[in-house]
C-alpha cells in the first residue's frame, strides 16, 4: 500500500480541469497508489486549488523513469530560457 | 449458505453516524431485509478512496448475511468524486490514526444499537482499511473478529511515524481484543513477507488466535478486480477464508 510518501508545494499558474481552468494554488508530489495507471505504485502529481474543492484537480501519474525525465525536460527548457532572457522576473 | 429456495433482500443506502470526537460524518450501509439477528461488519476503506469496489463489498457482506457498514473515513477532507477526495487525503498523508479509530467505533457503535445486530461484529479492511481495521480491533473494545487483508505500514521504522501516525500498530498487538485473519501476498512490498512475520512473532509472543494465509503469485491489492494485481484464483480462496472465518466467530 500506501507508502504515503507525499509532498505539497505552493504554485502559481492555471491549470485545465473538469470544468475549463482554474487558478492553482497547491502541487501534490506523491509516490503512491495511482488510480489509472497499471502499476501498484507511481509518482503522483495533482495540481490543485483546495479553496476551490477536492474536484479542483489536473492529475498525472508516471512512471520513476518518466518523472525523471520529466524533471530533467523542465530544468532543461528554464535553463534555456533563463539563457535567452526569457525568464519573467517574479512579481 | 444460500439455496435457491430462499427468500433474499437487502437494504443498502448512505446514512450518517457519529465518529471521531462525536462528529458527524456519512457511511454505506447495507443489510439484509428481515428481523435477524444479524452479525454486523465494519467495512474499511482504502487508501484509494470510499469508492465502488467498497459499496460492493459491502453489499457483498450483506448479501452473506452480514449488516455491514462503511464508514466514509475521508468525510472531513470535502466532497467531490471518490478518487478527488482521496488524492487530496493522499497529499496529507493519510488521516490520523485517532481520527480513523473514533470513526471506526463510531460505526461499530451504530451498529450494535440496531435491534436487529446479533451483537456480534467484526471489522474487515484492505490496503490502508487492513491497517485500520488491525489498529481498531487493538484499541477498541467490542469487535469479536477482525480481517486485514494487506495491512501496510502495521509494522513501521521510527522513521516512517508522524504527528498523524505516531505509533506502530504492532505496538500494539498485546491489546488485541479479538480473533484476527490476516490475507497476504508473497510479492507485496508493503507489507513485505518480513513485515507480516514480524507481526505474526507479535501475536505469537503474545499468545493471540489468529489466522495467516500467504499467497504465492500474488503481490498488494489481489482482490481488486479493476487492478492489475488482481490474481483470481488467489482472491477466491482468500474470499473464502473470510467466510470460513467470520462464520466461526460472528455467527455462533
Amino acid at each position: 500500500m500506501c507508502t504515503m510518501i507525499a509532498q505539497q508545494i505552493k504554485v502559481a499558474g492555471s491549470g485545465k480541469g473538469k470544468e475549463g481552468w482554474f487558478v492553482l494554488q497547491e502541487a501534490n508530489i506523491s509516490y503512491d497508489h495511482p488510480y489509472d495507471a497499471p502499476w501498484e505504485h507511481a509518482l503522483n502529481i495533482d495540481f490543485t486549488n483546495e479553496a476551490l474543492g477536492p474536484g479542483a484537480r489536473v492529475a498525472v501519474e508516471l512512471s520513476p523513469e518518466s518523472a525523471r525525465l520529466l524533471v530533467e525536460a523542465i530544468q532543461a527548457v528554464l535553463q534555456q530560457a533563463e539563457v535567452g532572457g526569457y525568464l519573467d522576473k517574479p512579481a | 449458505m444460500y439455496q435457491t429456495h430462499m427468500y433474499e433482500g437487502m437494504l443498502a443506502e448512505t446514512i450518517t453516524h457519529h465518529g471521531y470526537q462525536a462528529e458527524v460524518i456519512n457511511a454505506y450501509f447495507a443489510r439484509p431485509l428481515g428481523a435477524g439477528p444479524f452479525p454486523g461488519m465494519v467495512v474499511i476503506h482504502h487508501m484509494p478512496g470510499w469508492d465502488e469496489w467498497y459499496r460492493e463489498v459491502t453489499r457483498k457482506f450483506a448479501h452473506h448475511g452480514y449488516a455491514a457498514i462503511s464508514p466514509n473515513l475521508y468525510y472531513r477532507a470535502g466532497h467531490g468524486t471518490p478518487e478527488d477526495v482521496a488524492a487530496k487525503v493522499r497529499a496529507a498523508g493519510g488521516v490520523a490514526d485517532d481520527q480513523a479509530v473514533g470513526d471506526i467505533g463510531g460505526a461499530l457503535q451504530y451498529l450494535l444499537s440496531l435491534p436487529y445486530i446479533n451483537g456480534k461484529v467484526g471489522v474487515f479492511g484492505t490496503c490502508s482499511g487492513g491497517r485500520h481495521a488491525f489498529l481498531a480491533a487493538c484499541r477498541l473494545k467490542g469487535f469479536a473478529a477482525a480481517v486485514d487483508c494487506w495491512g501496510g505500514r502495521v509494522v513501521m521504522s521510527k522513521e516512517e511515524l508522524t504527528p498523524m501516525q505516531p505509533v506502530a500498530p504492532v505496538d500494539y498487538t498485546q491489546d488485541l481484543s479479538c480473533p484476527l485473519l490476516g490475507l497476504f501476498g508473497d510479492e507485496d512490498r508493503s507489507p513485505s513477507p518480513e513485515q507480516v512475520n514480524q507481526l505474526e512473532a507479535a501475536l505469537q509472543a503474545h499468545g493471540k488466535v489468529y489466522e495467516f494465509y500467504r499467497y504465492p503469485g500474488a503481490g498488494h491489492g489481489f482482490f481488486y478486480y479493476d487492478r492489475p494485481n488482481y490474481r483470481q484464483e488467489q482472491a477466491v480462496d482468500g474470499w473464502k477464508k473470510i467466510w470460513t472465518f467470520l462464520e466461526k466467530y460472528l455467527k455462533v
